[in-house]
């Protein structure tokens, strides 16, 4: 049905025809008008106000990682739209859908250095899917639709909508969402149909492997093929490992699960990686950190790379078999093509290497310290296996978190793998939280971290966030620390950390708290906060510890670091 | 395959604003080796058509045209070094030409099959049209008269036959 609205109106409309409840932003003098419109539609959608739009852009991808459907954050011009670019970076590297819509200086005012002016399309260009300046109103439309339609598609990401402030005043006649096509000649979408030759050449070498691997990436779970990845794995019983951003896409628990691999990963997940004969992955992107140095890893295996992105295809390594397509019709049409093998050597080789990990394992080790290893297993343990969504920062919480809690649910780990964002984990939770309602969401995060954006704390006051927050408190720079330890002779500059009170932040801002210190505590500490109505903060005082497997930036996979054996003096490198 | 080869390739991409902005950004922060690039009009209203030049290995070609068609904006793409094209560059070149040499520098021109396209008391403009390597020829051989000025365009190219349908690329063709 067509009708006569002003721009602000098709933002909103637009927003609510695609499916979005919940948005995060904070209003400014370019976006006014599109804030002044929404009291309209304050009972088809709900708009979170965020302390600062980085938080805006975080939650926006933490609703899209937990939900799968796009997030949404909205901004005013210049500093505001700049403070969402944290959250797209993010989201870009990723491939988080996020539509972002910010308001531009009116376009009599555009490319005179106005107040509040900056070049936003400029600056959003390299971190964002794509991107669009809307002059026209008649353009306003068309730009949010195809907006959402390439977030969602193909390989997803954040695309951004900068919308002139005129456009919002300026009314439209004849305005009908459905009505709009999405007119792109140069941008195929999803559901690509893999060349069947490529899947034929792919069953041929997983078939002739004695000692396959397969590396899951998130596209398993973009895709929803984690079901097709299990039977894969099982019909062939081939290990399988997962990317950092992969795990929740192949259960942890699994006999066949050898976890995860790379810079932090699990050390029997690299020695299979750089043992194995054929490499299998699927929707991962085989980067950097996964693969250490680039000619040596996996020097004896032939590579079949399942993606949706030809543009992944030999970006980073050499690919013998290349199958450009959406993970689950390749997988479905790659499966009868598989023969029913054991590989009962390889599987023993691997089941060694895990029995090694396991003796030097920290958790293995007598100990009363508080370490983030055992926090992180006894939340396990306490959401019955892992029923829950933990968010976290970025640091060596993170790594412990992916070391040690035993994801098995799909999207359970929300984490910034690609650009790294310390200050991620509370925003995202919220957005997390908010989209998936009652479930049960926790942050893990380190004292650095978490106080880059912990004025979100008063989102989750004013919002009621029920989120449950543990502060892994080491007082430093933990990661950084680490790597001073290890190749700086611990010279610690700039990693200390003189802490506040995080309990006291925590009541600050209307919400319970607790410090633990002690192993003992734990347990309790970590039921009070599932028994508390709404939110509950943790801090978690620990001391400082190392993160092991660790592989120097740069160097192959073959030459991890190791935690000593427990025997020999454990405080020297 | 490490050897570096020189690429001429052809990219459509709808004509909206700050398209070209998308691929000179994508060129740079990828560190593509990007030789030359001519942007013009096509026969189709609303669709640009790119020539550029590029060099780099296998992979690194195969990455730029790959990363080049997730541009949303670029609607094709294709590689025809190997094709029978025509590839074209237009020159201006501003020669010194007082009294004792002009003489020489038109014969030159016309040995190189140019054009005088403008006369001064002391100076020629020569129009050249042509492949890379008979403009550099032809530079070449007017540097010894003393170059002023120089203006070249950077190739365009089309193919000899018409144009493959995209069945016909096969799946390794770029331009899915
Ligand atoms: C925004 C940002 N700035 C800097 C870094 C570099 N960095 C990576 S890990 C880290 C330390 C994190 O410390 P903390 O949050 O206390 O977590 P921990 O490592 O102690 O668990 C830093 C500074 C980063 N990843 N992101």
């Amino acid at each position: 049905m067509s009708r006569t609205v002003f721009g602000a109106q098709i933002i909103w409309e637009a927003l609510i025809a695609e499916g979005v409840d919940v948005c995060f932003g904070m209003p400014g003098g370019a976006i006014l008008p599109t804030y002044d419109a929404l009291a309209k539609y304050e009972y088809q959608i709900h708009h979170v106000l965020v302390t600062h739009e980085q938080g805006a852009s975080h939650m926006a991808d933490g609703y899209a990682r937990a939900t799968g459907r796009v997030g949404v954050c909205i901004a005013t011009s210049g500093p505001g739209a700049i403070n969402l670019m944290t959250g797209l970076a993010t989201a870009q590297m990723d491939s988080v859908p996020i539509v972002a819509i910010t308001g531009q200086v009116p376009v009599s005012l555009l490319g005179k250095d106005g107040f509040q002016e900056a070049d936003i399309q400029g600056v959003s260009l390299p971190i964002t899917k794509h991107n669009y300046l809307v002059t026209n109103i008649e353009e306003l439309g068309p730009a949010i639709k195809e907006a959402f339609y390439i977030a969602r598609t193909g390989r997803p990401g954040p695309v951004l909508v900068d919308v002139t402030k005129d456009v919002q005043q300026t009314l439209m006649e004849g305005f009908d969402y459905d009505a709009i096509e999405v007119n792109l000649p140069g941008y195929i979408s999803n559901k690509m149909e893999a060349d069947p030759k490529d899947i034929a050449r792919a069953a041929r070498l997983i078939n002739e492997s004695e000692r396959p691997v397969i590396v899951a990436g998130q596209g398993v779970s973009i895709a929803h093929a984690e079901a097709e990845l299990r039977v894969l794995a099982e019909k062939a019983n081939i290990p399988v490992a997962t990317s950092l951003l992969g795990i929740g896409t192949f259960p942890t628990t699994h006999p066949l699960s050898i976890s995860w691999g790379g810079m932090h990963g699990e050390a029997y997940c690299n020695h299979a990686l750089q043992e194995c004969d054929v490499l299998i992955a699927v929707g991962a992107r085989l980067d950097d950190r996964l693969t250490g140095k680039f000619d040596t890893f996996a020097p004896k295996a032939r590579i079949v790379h399942f993606d949706i992105d030809p543009a992944e295809m030999g970006k980073n390594l050499t690919i013998d078999t290349p199958v450009v397509g959406d993970a689950l019709l390749s997988l479905r049409s790659l499966l009868p093509q598989i023969e029913s093998t054991s590989h009962p050597d390889w599987l023993e080789q691997i089941e060694e290497w895990k029995r090694d990990s396991k003796e030097i394992d920290i958790l293995e080790q007598e100990t009363d310290d508080l370490n983030a290893p055992f926090i992180v297993r006894s939340l396990w343990h306490m959401t019955n296996g892992g029923d829950a969504t933990i968010v976290t920062d970025v640091g060596q919480h993170q790594m412990w978190e992916a070391q040690y809690f035993n994801h098995t649910k799909k999207r359970s780990l929300l984490t910034s793998g690609g650009l790294g964002t310390m200050g991620y984990a509370l925003p995202a939770a919220i957005g997390a939280q908010m989209g998936l309602k009652s479930e049960e969401v926790w942050v893990m995060a380190g004292d650095g971290g978490f106080q880059m954006t912990m004025i979100e704390l008063k989102t989750v006051r004013e919002q009621n966030v029920p989120v449950k927050i543990t502060i892994i408190n080491n007082s430093f720079l933990g990661m950084v620390q680490q790597w001073q330890d290890v190749f700086y002779e611990k010279r610690y500059s700039g990693t200390p950390l003189m802490n506040p009170d995080f309990v006291k932040i925590a009541e600050a801002y209307g919400i319970p708290a607790r410090m633990v210190d002690k192993k003992e505590d734990v347990e309790d500490a970590i039921r009070e906060a599932q028994e508390t109505d709404g939110p509950f903060l943790i801090e978690f005082r620990v001391p400082t510890e190392h993160v092991y497997p660790m592989v120097p930036a740069g160097k192959s996979n073959s030459e991890m670091i190791r935690r000593k054996r427990p025997l020999l003096p454990t405080d020297e490198e | 395959m490490k050897f570096n080869s020189k690429h001429t390739i052809i990219a459509w991409m709808e004509d909206k604003p700050g398209v070209l902005n998308r691929v000179a950004g994508l060129f740079r922060r990828r560190n593509f080796n990007i030789e030359s690039l001519t942007v013009g009009h096509s026969e189709t209203p609303g669709i640009s058509r790119m020539t550029f030049v590029a060099s780099g290995s296998q992979r690194e070609l195969s990455q730029i045209q790959t990363q080049l068609d997730k541009l949303i904006n670029i609607t094709r793409i294709q590689d025809v070094t190997d094709e029978p094209a025509l590839v074209r560059e237009l020159a201006l070149i501003k020669v010194e030409a007082t009294g004792e040499n002009r003489h020489e520098v038109v014969q030159m021109a016309e040995l190189h099959r140019a054009e005088i396209v403008d006369v001064t008391i002391d100076s020629l403009v020569v129009q050249i049209v042509g492949r890379e390597d008979r403009v550099n020829a032809l530079v070449e051989n007017l540097r010894h008269f003393g170059i002023i000025e120089m203006v070249r365009t950077g190739a365009v190219a089309m193919t000899r036959s018409r144009l493959k349908t995209v069945e016909e690329f096969g799946s390794n063709g770029t331009n899915q």
